[in-house]
């Protein structure tokens, strides 16, 4: 799947800055303790995976990332910024766009339409000339459709852009969210199990576009994924999570000879 | 064969972007507009006062429900009386400034109407769904009230209702019992296709998406960067206004008069049958109900009688009652996406005729 030159199991070291750092972040839900002091950080430009175990706090960790939920303890510093509590829409303008794992699409809404709303934020035709359709927001309609248009290409979905999603298979659908999420042209692009379900085609269709978004776009990507081959295959670096806490962080290389990392995932009592 | 777009090739996304993108559409749209023009040259008046204007005014109230209801989710049952709001605030104007325009106040009595849609919006934001139904029903609830209590909204008169004066336009009588049919039905039909037309391109563009994506799936849309709360409070004033106007053309172009009951929770609920059976997020469809909903009734009291048939004025209205509430329990159950979606796999189907596969 990895062009030729990345040597076996895990890409070249990309020596970024920081984009993002988590720093002794927990969070709890009543008794649960979903999150507990984890730090990490994403290289501007790296692939990040976030790999654990059922249960283990990945998604909550996305979740605190773009602010559905607030950390009760720790530090999330993005673009050199400490940020206190934020909002998602707060994320979304910091430019941080996420997918989820359960698809969570506008199923009323074409594959086209779902795409355009991405590119929301960067409109902004006024009342007025929304109610006409004309002028200003007749043309930035068509600015952005173009836009679209090249997402569209990109992930090859040209067939479908009017279908109502509601009505597409699964793996169309995760790859209409993940176009959704690139026409906010992120700086930091979350991925939460992106390839879950999928059949292997599918897989290597979806590590191909991730990769590809990578390099052409430079997008930043965090990624949780449980499919280990592709974990190893696309990742610069790879954080590990079990029972909410951090027990491994580096290359692909070295989270395969990891015996924390063995241990939990053949579930050994600790 | 004859409906489909076949050789007609965008040649930019503007075009492909048109509401209508299919000529035999735009063919449509441009034959319903003549016909609905010329109508009262050749229909009596019967048609024109009793069924056409009437038609027009649901079909506008019902746009402003789908709006909210349809278009972003929010379900209300406070309709009748943001309806009344518009009526009552026009009411007030025309009967404090006499001077100005009627049409003015009209559409200005809609922003009195989209001013409180929003404040009794304000609860969206933490409840959803049935619990928001309830809280629009004291909005509902409230404002009746209001209609009732408060004698300065009907200028103290004894009877407790308000009563259209007469308006003028270019010296021609718009309002008041000496305005004649046609004049009245033209003033609607104006006023209706212009705010259609509105509706049509915010929901077609970006206004449109934001709405329909938090009534999709708020969570991803907050993460597209869309503030729910002003997205929802928007969307119950803009809906507001246009059941405001809806009300204020319901008094003052076909009423003549109104007392507070025309406002009461069954106005409400028919609203929101127009809507279910003829289409939540379907502009078509805010007409279609309206339709099937105001003029049913009407060609079942005088469709027998024109084929000889007589029927008890109580018969007739239990047929009614009977024939509408079996439409409205086949919709929710067989068709969710009510008429609109029907007349769409019909044309579906139309344009892959004669070989369906
Ligand atoms: N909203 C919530 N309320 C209560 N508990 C929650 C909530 N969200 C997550 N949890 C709990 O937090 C823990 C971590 O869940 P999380 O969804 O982050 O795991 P995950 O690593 O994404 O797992 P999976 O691989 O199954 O997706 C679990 O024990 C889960 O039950
Ligand atoms: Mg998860």
């Amino acid at each position: 799947m990895r062009a030729p030159g990345g040597s076996q199991g895990g890409r070249e070291a990309v020596a970024g800055d920081i984009l993002l750092s988590v720093e002794d972040v927990s969070l709890s839900f009543g008794g649960v303790k979903a999150v507990s002091g984890v730090s990490f950080d994403i290289r501007k430009g790296e692939i990040r995976a976030i790999i654990g175990p059922n249960g283990a706090g990945k998604t909550s960790m996305l979740n605190v990332i773009n602010g559905f939920y607030h950390p009760q303890q720790g530090r999330i510093t993005f673009k050199g910024e400490a940020r206190p509590r934020m909002r998602p829409h707060d994320a979304a303008h910091g430019g941080i766009a996420r997918t989820f794992q359960n698809v969570a699409l506008f199923r009323g809404m074409s594959a086209l339409d779902n795409i355009m709303a991405g590119r929301t934020l960067k409109m902004n035709a006024n009342f007025f000339w929304q109610m006409l359709r004309y002028g200003p927001a007749m043309r930035e309609e068509v600015e952005h459709r173009h836009k679209v248009e090249e997402i569209i290409d990109f992930l090859k979905i040209q067939e479908i852009r009017r279908t109502p999603v509601g009505r597409l298979p699964y793996g169309l659908q995760k790859r209409v969210e993940l176009g959704r999420a690139l026409a906010m042209e992120p700086e930091l692009l979350l991925l939460d199990e992106p390839m879950a379900g999928m059949n292997l085609e599918e897989k290597e269709d979806m590590s191909r576009y991730i990769l590809d978004m990578n390099d052409y776009f430079g997008t930043t990507v965090a990624l949780i994924e449980h499919d280990m081959g592709v974990v190893m295959d696309l990742s610069d670096r790879v954080v590990v999570l079990d029972h909410g806490i951090k027990i491994a962080d580096g290359t692909p290389d070295e989270i395969k000879g990891n015996q924390a990392v063995i241990d939990a995932y053949l579930g050994v009592a600790h | 064969m004859l409906y489909r777009e076949a050789g007609q090739f965008k040649t930019s996304y503007a075009s492909d972007q048109a509401i209508f993108p299919i000529l035999q559409d735009r063919i449509g749209i441009v034959v319903i507009l003549a016909v609905a023009f010329t109508l009262p040259l050749y229909a009596d008046d019967f048609i024109v006062n009793a069924v056409m204007i009437p038609f027009l005014i649901f079909s506008l109230a019902a746009i402003g429900l789908n709006l909210l209801t349809g278009y972003t989710g929010q379900l209300s049952l406070g309709t009748g009386a943001f309806m009344g709001v518009g009526a009552y605030a026009c009411y007030k104007l025309t009967t404090i400034w006499p001077d100005v325009n009627i049409i003015v106040w009209v559409v200005c009595s809609g922003f009195f109407s989209a001013a409180v849609g929003a404040v009794f919006g304000l609860p969206s934001l933490r409840i959803k769904g049935f619990y928001l139904a309830i809280a629009t029903l004291a909005a509902q609830f409230f404002l009746e009230w209001c209609f009732i209590r408060i004698p300065w909204l009907y200028n103290e008169n004894i009877s407790g209702a308000i009563e259209v004066p007469q308006r003028e336009l270019f010296n021609i009588i718009v309002t008041g019992p000496r305005a004649t049919a046609e004049t009245r039905y033209y003033v609607v039909l104006c006023l209706v296709v212009a705010m259609t037309w509105i509706a049509s391109n915010l929901m077609h563009g970006r206004i449109g998406r934001t709405w329909m994506a938090v009534r999709d799936m708020d969570i991803a849309a907050e993460l597209m960067g869309i503030r729910l709360l002003p997205t929802k409070l928007m969307a119950f004033a803009v809906s507001s206004f246009y059941c405001g106007v809806a009300g204020a053309l319901m008094v003052f172009l076909w009423y003549g008069g109104a007392e507070p009951a025309v406002f009461n929770i069954n106005q409400s609920f028919t609203i929101l049958f127009m809507i279910i059976i003829g289409g939540l997020g379907s502009l078509l469809g805010s007409f279609l109900g309206a339709a099937l909903i105001y003029v049913l009734p009407i060609a079942l009291r005088f469709g027998p009688e024109l084929l000889g048939l007589h029927m008890h004025a109580a018969t007739v209205e239990h047929v009614t009652f009977m024939v509408v509430g079996i439409l409205i329990i086949f919709f929710l159950i067989a068709e969710p996406a009510g008429l609109a979606r029907l007349w769409q796999i019909g044309k579906q189907k139309l344009r892959v005729w004669p070989f369906p596969y």
